[in-house]
């Protein structure tokens, strides 16, 4: 039954691992060819695996793991979907329904252990009431903000003693449940009279805008008024990166010319952006002279760390269009004499100090190199799948995305160990397409078992890691903060990556100059069909820059080593 | 300020848990929590006084609402209404205090529901503020247990919370 809800759901891949509470159900995929299903070597890889899949396509990933270990096993996993509002639906075994609460071998309370970081949870009690429960979560998980969704399916569940009809609903309504799918036409209205009176205007935007497939809409409305646009972490890609009204990522490593339009300017226009701290730095400092416009399909989203002037609860597609028919039925024209100045002003501190780092003062390679030649050798189109800690801000400073959905990372949790999972997830549904992992020698450890799984079904992704020898975040906040006392940030008795890689039977590579760089990048994107893996030595002493001062505005910035805003 | 905020939600298992679980989560205060079905056995009736100001408030009722299982969620301290809470308080009883707790008892039209040679317990219903002053005007009396149901609340008028 869990089976053919699956099927009739769409689902061509779920990512899993067997136990004993889902004998059952690994019967019943070994006994059909319509949902194929991918072994991993860990369940926190399938749940990432599922989560890029819907990162990259909107639609939700599928995880299958068993009770107990294997349902906690997957919970670092579900917790990264939640707090990035990924959809995502994680089947997990449970005991005998007459055994729950018995301390019974490999049980645990999933309901209890995953709530906090799920959109919802079920429990299944009745066996026919399995493919209701799966459209219902499918449905909850896709719709509105997206979340995660968890179904706990307790063994007896899945081998009835009785035959029921089995029917899949085509849809599913819950009276307790029913998402915006429409913003204020008022709000909207007043929120557009504001846009067209602005001076000093900037677009502020962030995974709602991929999520919610509204690319096009915010580049048609941002080149009709010719605003400013900053995206966050998650937005990047919603926005083209090389387009000229691209001022970069905002936030704690945003770049200097999107910190300070931020700072300066007279109205945001925030979509599908939360105004996380890693975004606003200290609130009460937050765009002093700015008038606030916040759309976003969750009303909690709104004025929860920044007050807005005119919140508008609605999809950013909607509401997008919505703006753009009302900016181009006005009378009103944007002042035009006020943009350009405007513009003045941010190309101003574009050339002052937009992207810049230092080569000269070493001879090693810098991080930062090493992502701008991987944005040439793929033409920023690849998929870019990051782990976190620094070598995640060189690429989201660096790689220049043009397109949605393609820059896929865990921006609210920072999960390392992420990067890789992901990156195989893409690839598997995307087989034509380049998909890269950028990674760190730290994180690169966290799943590195997955080189296994890739080998048995043939996954040639490439993994770019940028190999430091510490981990370089920590160690960065050490140096800045902790006078450099690199309390356990290094990284000792690192394995021969290249070694490592060729046992599991892919390519390894490993490059230490800059000069080897290109022709080494170029020949393993020229391996299509072979997974490999790039050790690249790169300056251990580099920082990410620039980094907004703790507490301070948005403008408050180091720049580098030595200069401050 | 004190809010008292009411919940209908779906009468099911763990719908009580994500509520109780949202407010530890999110760092939301609970002064007090009652819940039971209501006319309609599907839905159950929640109400929780909680302290906050203007923000807090409002992210709580945003973030209750957002739970799958929450059918409504008002904020009866925004209108006109009603609160309500029981309390059964046990003292010790004996000599000249007999007399003493049963005209203080009279006075905040309370009754004594169960009675021992050295015992009272007293009912009351009121508000918590009521329930209260009642506890500290019994002054000398030793109190031995007290046990407090929370608020229950209603909006006065038409106004219902119903699907
Ligand atoms: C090491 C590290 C450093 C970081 N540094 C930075 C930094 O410098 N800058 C930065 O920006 N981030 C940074 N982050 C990421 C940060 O922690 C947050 O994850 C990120 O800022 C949140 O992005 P967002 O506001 O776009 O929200 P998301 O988490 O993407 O949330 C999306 C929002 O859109 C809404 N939404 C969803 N769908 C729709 C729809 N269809 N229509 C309308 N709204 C919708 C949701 O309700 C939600 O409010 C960093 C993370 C790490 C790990
Ligand atoms: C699972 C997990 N543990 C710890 C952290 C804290 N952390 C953030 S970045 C980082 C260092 C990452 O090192 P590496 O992967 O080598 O990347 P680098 O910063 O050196 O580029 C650490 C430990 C985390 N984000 N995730
Ligand atoms: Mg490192």
């Amino acid at each position: 039954m869990v089976v053919r809800a699956l099927r009739d759901e769409g689902v061509k891949y779920i990512y899993g691992y067997p136990g004993g509470a889902l004998l059952h159900v690994y019967d019943a995929l070994f006994q059909q060819e319509d949902v194929q299903h991918v072994l991993v070597r860990h369940e926190q890889a399938a749940t990432h695996m599922a989560d890029a899949y819907a990162r990259a396509t909107g639609k939700a990933g599928v995880a299958l793991v068993t009770s107990g270990p294997g349902a906690t096993n997957a919970i670092t996993g579900i917790a990264t979907a939640y707090m990035d509002s990924i959809p995502m639906v994680v089947i997990t075994g449970q005991v005998m329904s007459y055994l729950i609460g018995e301390d019974a071998f490999q049980e645990t309370d999933m309901l209890g252990i995953s709530r906090p970081i799920v959109k919802h949870n079920f429990s299944v009690t009745r066996a026919e009431d399995i493919p209701e429960i799966i459209k219902k979560a499918f449905h909850i998980a896709e719709s509105g903000r997206p979340g995660p969704v968890v179904v706990d399916i307790p063994k007896d569940m899945t081998a009835p003693t009785e035959r029921f009809p089995y029917e899949y609903p085509k849809s599913v309504k819950l009276r307790s449940y029913s998402p915006v799918t429409k913003g204020h036409s008022g709000q909207i209205k007043k929120a557009v009279d504001m846009l067209l009176g602005a001076k000093r205007p900037i677009i502020y935007s962030g995974g709602g805008i991929i999520m919610g497939d509204a690319s096009a809409e915010l580049i048609e409305l941002a080149q009709l008024l010719n605003f400013p646009v900053t995206n966050t972490l998650m937005g990047l890609g919603g926005y083209p990166g090389t387009d000229r009204q691209f001022v970069g990522m905002l936030g704690m490593h945003g770049s200097y010319e999107a910190n300070m339009t931020m700072h300066h300017s007279d109205l945001v226009l925030a979509i599908g952006a939360r105004f996380d701290d890693r975004v606003t730095n200290a609130t009460d400092k937050f765009c002093p002279t700015a008038r606030i416009v916040h759309v976003d399909i969750d009303p909690a989203s709104i004025s929860k760390t920044i007050q807005a002037d005119v919140p508008i609860v609605g999809p950013a597609k909607v509401v997008l269009e919505e703006m753009i028919q009302l900016v181009k039925a006005s009378k009103k024209q944007p002042d035009a004499e006020a943009i350009a100045s405007w513009w003045k002003q941010i190309d101003e501190w574009r050339s002052r100090h937009g992207g810049h780092y230092r080569t000269d003062d070493s001879e090693l390679m810098k991080p930062q190199q090493v992502i701008e030649m991987l944005s040439k050798v793929t033409n920023g189109d690849a998929y870019v799948c990051s782990d976190v800690g620094q070598h995640q801000m060189f690429a989201a400073q660096y790689y220049k995305f043009n397109k949605p959905n393609r820059w896929i990372n865990s921006g609210g949790l920072g999960t390392m160990g992420f990067g890789f999972p992901a990156a195989m997830g893409v690839k598997m549904n995307f087989p034509n397409e380049e998909v890269v992992c950028v990674t760190g020698e730290g994180s690169i450890q966290m799943n590195i078992q997955e080189l296994s799984t890739c080998s048995q079904y043939n996954i040639p992704v490439k993994i770019i890691c940028l190999n430091n020898q510490s981990l370089g975040m920590v160690r960065q906040w050490q140096d800045m903060n902790y006078e450099a006392r690199h309390s356990h940030s290094y990284m000792d008795s690192l394995p021969d990556f290249k070694k490592l890689v060729e046992a599991y039977g892919h390519v390894g590579m490993k490059v230490e100059k800059y000069s080897d760089l290109e022709n080494a990048m170029r020949e393993a994107f020229a391996m299509k069909d072979r997974l490999v893996f790039m050790d690249i030595m790169v300056d251990p002493f580099e920082h990410v820059y620039p980094m907004q001062v703790p507490r301070g505005a948005m403008r408050d910035m180091w720049l580098s080593k030595t200069e401050r805003t | 300020m004190r809010h008292i905020i009411s919940v209908l939600m779906e009468n099911e298992p763990g719908a009580l848990s994500r509520v109780v679980g949202l407010f530890s989560q999110r760092n939301f205060n609970i002064e007090s929590l009652t819940v039971a079905p209501t006319e309609d056995a599907t839905l159950s009736r929640l109400t929780v006084t909680t302290i906050g100001d203007d923000r807090v408030i409002e992210q709580i009722t945003k973030q209750l609402n957002k739970l799958i299982d929450v059918v409504k969620v008002v904020d009866l301290t925004e209108g006109e209404h009603i609160e309500r809470e029981l309390m059964m308080i046990k003292l010790k009883a004996s000599g000249q205090m007999r007399a003493e707790i049963k005209r203080t008892a009279d006075i905040f039209r309370g009754q004594i529901i169960d009675v021992t040679p050295t015992t009272y317990t007293v009912q009351m219903i009121g508000s918590s503020e009521k329930l209260d002053a009642f506890i500290t005007s019994l002054g000398a009396a030793s109190i031995m247990e007290v046990v407090r149901s929370g608020v229950s609340g209603i909006a006065r008028g038409e106004k219902v919370l119903s699907l």
